[in-house]
């Protein structure tokens, strides 16, 4: 039997870092296909390759035996291939039948004009094979997730597919939906319909797959039928070692618990008045509190579960989770820029009330986003105006705000060499101009200028290359032997073990699991992460 | 996932394109446009080199470039603000009913002067600070806060008046405008104050990365509405300080008031290189932008072209401004 879509030798890079490395597959009619592995394993960007949405650096994909090189989503759709996404694309003001048919409305005759009574039957039909009981005039915004993902798998049918591809298609669905969900994916399978599966539920993924694939680190590292896998053999496989990752040694040992602290250094006042002028946000250090950073029951609704944790001086906590998790969601709530309703957060035992972004600053915190391009940078803005920005008003006279322009210029001159900027870009050069990892410099070196006491990480060293990666992590542990408390939000496990010394494991916005640095253990964090229960 | 594309460094774009933006992005552009414009129409102008003209020019030229001060604050945070021209209005006919010698509230007092000023000053702000509000706090779009505020207040300034000019204003009033020394030194002072706290102040800073990024200068310790609100409330405040030099050099104060001139104040902002989508932007583009839209209103006059010629030029010119706008901000992203 030949194969339906055959990948052949994908390779994918990101700006030099290589996402997808030699990806050989073959896809035979009528199969469902698992396919299972961490974040940034190449899972989304192998669906994207198969989309249109990206092309490979190398190698080459057939559909039935003829070459396929799509170079946009219409050609995916025109061989029959169609995608139920975790994020949902459908446009929420137009009814379900509008949006079943956007792109090949049926006419009467050869007129333009969209023959309604065709549109509500088609889509009553679609409707009725995924067991969705709305009318077809309803509007997509009066459904819940659960119905609208029922809507887009109806949508993916109605082009009459030849594959279909789910990307984590349960995450919005309740129970029940979930189980209609996997009852109409049997009715599929029976039908003969080929299928790609990708979720983080494994016991999903292999009750409803005919064969696994598991990516690790942009690698195949596993397929066959679905008799040679169980759930720990799977994690063990996508967890796997990777060695070419270095992490800088740590200089001192956190302070920890109810443990005397490292450095318990009175602080001069001459000093402190010293930093206060210098850091901008008007923080005195105080001597290392315990807790530094203590959070209690904090909830918002569908977003964080009643977390509670505490971060001392010194030390450098991870917070590991799957995508949608709830991790950016809550180092966003603790720097106040997300409401939460209940629970607390209070920084050296004085609780912030109503947190919002400048108060947050003025105790001492700091935060870090996960997006540099959305609220990381303003890039076409200049790197020192960047650097200085959030110390920008320690620069300032009070009142008429006028800047000292000789200071301002030595805290960009200094912060530009501890982070090791490349020397080569002027200060005046729009952000714009660097390289990602240069990039991530100046944002981590804005908020190092700040001498946070409370440090919040959201990927740090997203896309760049090692070797930036590796003076990122440098500063942060600089940064944590400073007396600062470090929370750290990866997707990268390797990243979390390297560096941290407490780690918190986020599922379905709860802490499931809290590991110390003597317990790491990559595969249960995995599966914490990963399951229903955690396994401890 | 990690679909994350780091841009390219500039020395991968090709040349030409490189030259292209630079040569988009010099900031005295405009200026020469209009340098080499005016010796070009010097010539071929009857009228435009002469002392009468030229300080004519001048006397409407300052409280223009007071005006499109306070919109270059504005357009650099990220908002608009269409309501400048009736904030000068209401403000002109408030100064005039306070001050005018034969109804006014404060005719004959010894303190009319400088208590009409008070009072001009006193409704720009307060009309900025609505204006600001409505924006800052309730978040509503500046475009249809301030579209609404020019026709409210454009209509409340006819009814105060019931659609009359008022004359008869106190003479040392109409000095404050009509003396072309006093109000240069005024006008080109206002401008160097707006110029120093954009770009020597922690305010002025705080406002360009307001329009750059805002949700960056959110999290960046910014307080976002409180400078959005002073952006309109410094606009409202210039209204009324062009309002003062305005109605002074007419000798009237009247609801028409810079009726026509909302055009004149977008296009010499825009075209002075301000960028309609915020976080760009400086004092001397404005003066550059101000000097080329006089030089063509002018001009065109002068030669005879009516009022709705030279309308259809300035939209034009201004058509072509936000275009380069545009086509550079398309081009920079192209490089993201």
């Amino acid at each position: 039997m030949s194969a339906l879509l055959q990948f052949d030798g994908i390779t994918k890079r990101f700006g030099g870092v290589p996402v997808l490395r030699d990806i050989t597959l073959a896809l035979q009619p009528g199969i469902t296909l698992g396919m299972v592995g961490e974040n940034g394993a190449g899972k989304s960007t192998l669906l994207n390759i198969l989309g249109g949405n990206l092309r490979p650096d190398a190698g080459r994909m057939t559909w039935e035996g003829g070459a396929y090189a799509p170079t946009g989503p219409a050609d995916a759709e025109a061989v029959g291939i169609a995608f139920v996404h975790q994020e949902l694309n459908l446009f929420p003001n137009l009814s379900i039948g509008e949006n079943l048919f956007l792109t090949r409305f049926p006419r009467r005759g050869r007129w333009p004009v969209i023959h309604h009574r065709a549109v509500a039957t088609e889509t009553a039909r679609w409707l009725l094979e995924v067991g969705l009981t709305a009318p077809p005039d309803t509007l997509v915004e009066s459904l819940s997730a659960g119905e609208r993902q029922l809507v887009e798998i109806a949508r993916a049918l109605s082009s009459q597919p030849r594959l279909i591809l789910f990307d984590e298609p349960t995450t919005s669905l309740s129970e029940r939906e979930t189980r209609q969900f996997f009852a109409l994916m049997e009715r599929l399978r029976a039908r003969g319909l080929t299928m790609i599966y990708i979720s983080h539920t494994l016991e999903d993924v292999l009750r409803l797959s005919d064969e696994l694939a598991v990516l690790r680190d942009g690698t195949l590292v596993a397929h066959g039928p679905r008799a040679e896998f169980d759930v720990d053999r799977l994690v063990t496989l996508m967890v796997g070692r990777r060695l070419d990752q270095l992490f800088p040694a740590r200089q001192r040992a956190p302070v920890v618990g109810n443990e005397p602290a490292v450095e318990e250094r009175p602080i001069d006042p001459r000093q402190a008045a010293q930093v206060k002028a210098r850091s901008g946000t008007g923080t005195v250090p105080r001597g290392p509190c315990r807790p530094l950073l203590e959070v209690r029951g904090l909830t918002r609704t569908g977003v964080v579960q009643d977390i509670s944790f505490q971060l001392n001086a010194g030390e450098v906590l991870g917070v590991f989770g799957l995508m949608g998790a709830g991790r950016s969601e809550l180092a966003q709530i603790l720097f106040g820029l997300e409401p939460f309703e209940a629970g607390s957060v209070s920084i050296c035992g004085r609780p912030l009330v109503s947190p919002r972004p400048t108060h947050c600053l003025r105790e001492g915190m700091a935060y870090l986003t996960e997006s540099r391009h959305e609220d990381g940078l303003a890039l076409e803005a200049s790197i020192a105006e960047n650097l200085a920005l959030v110390t920008l008003r320690s620069h300032a006279r009070s009142g008429t705000g006028w800047l000292n322009r000789v200071t301002l210029a030595a805290a960009v001159r200094s912060i530009r060499e501890a982070v090791r900027l490349t020397p080569t870009a002027r200060d005046d050069a729009p952000v714009r101009t660097l390289s990602g990892g240069n990039q991530q410099r100046v944002v981590l070196g804005k908020w190092l200028l700040a001498k946070p006491q409370v440090l919040i990480l959201d990927e740090p060293t997203r896309g760049i290359d090692v070797g930036a990666k590796f003076e990122i992590h440098q500063l942060i542990l600089q940064r944590a032997e400073a007396g600062a408390g470090v929370l750290i939000i990866s997707s990268e496990l390797e990243e979390l073990i390297g560096l941290c010394d407490r780690i918190l494991v986020m599922r379905r916005g709860e802490l499931v699991d809290e590991l110390s640095r003597s317990k790491f253990d990559r595969e249960r964090i995995l599966r914490a992460a990963l399951h229903e229960r955690s396994a401890t | 996932m990690t679909t994350y594309n780091e841009p390219p460094t500039t020395n991968h774009e090709p040349r030409t394109r490189e030259l292209a933006i630079r040569w988009l992005e010099s900031e005295h552009l405009v200026f020469v446009f209009t340098a080499v414009g005016f010796l070009v129409l010097w010539p071929v102008t009857p009228g435009l080199v002469t002392r009468q003209n030229l300080s004519n020019v001048l006397l409407t030229l300052l409280p223009l470039l007071v005006l499109a001060c306070g919109q270059t604050v504005v357009l650099i945070t990220g908002g608009i603000d269409l309501s400048a021209c009736a904030i000068m209005a209401v403000t002109s006919v408030v100064g005039g009913l306070a001050m005018n010698g034969d109804t006014g509230w404060l005719a004959g007092s010894v303190w009319a002067v400088p208590i009409g000023l008070l009072l001009m000053v006193g409704v720009g702000l307060a009309i900025g600070a609505f204006n600001g509000f409505s924006v800052a706090v309730l978040r509503m779009p500046p475009f249809m806060v301030t579209l609404t505020g020019m026709m409210f207040f454009g209509g409340l300034a006819t009814w105060l008046t019931r659609s009359e000019t008022i004359y008869n204003l106190p003479s040392a009033f109409n000095a404050l405008g009509g003396c072309l020394p006093l109000v240069a030194t005024l006008a080109f002072g206002l401008a160097l104050v707006v110029h120093m706290l954009l770009s020597r102040t922690l305010y002025g800073r705080w406002f360009y990365a307001v329009g750059q990024n805002t949700r960056m200068a959110r999290v960046s310790g910014v307080p976002v509405s409180a400078v959005t609100f002073g952006a309109y409330v410094l606009s409202g405040l210039l209204a009324a300080a062009a309002a003062i030099l305005y109605t002074g050099q007419a000798e009237t104060a009247s609801p028409f008031l810079g009726q026509r001139l909302l055009l004149d104040v977008i296009a010499a902002t825009v075209i002075g290189g301000t960028s309609l989508f915020g976080g760009r932007g400086k004092v001397v583009w404005t003066v550059y932008g101000v000097l080329f839209i006089k030089l063509l209103d002018n001009s065109l006059n002068l030669l005879n072209c009516t009022y709705f010629t030279v309308t259809m030029v300035k939209g034009a010119a201004v058509l072509a401004a936000a275009l380069l706008d545009a086509t550079r901000r398309r081009w920079l992203e192209v490089g993201t």
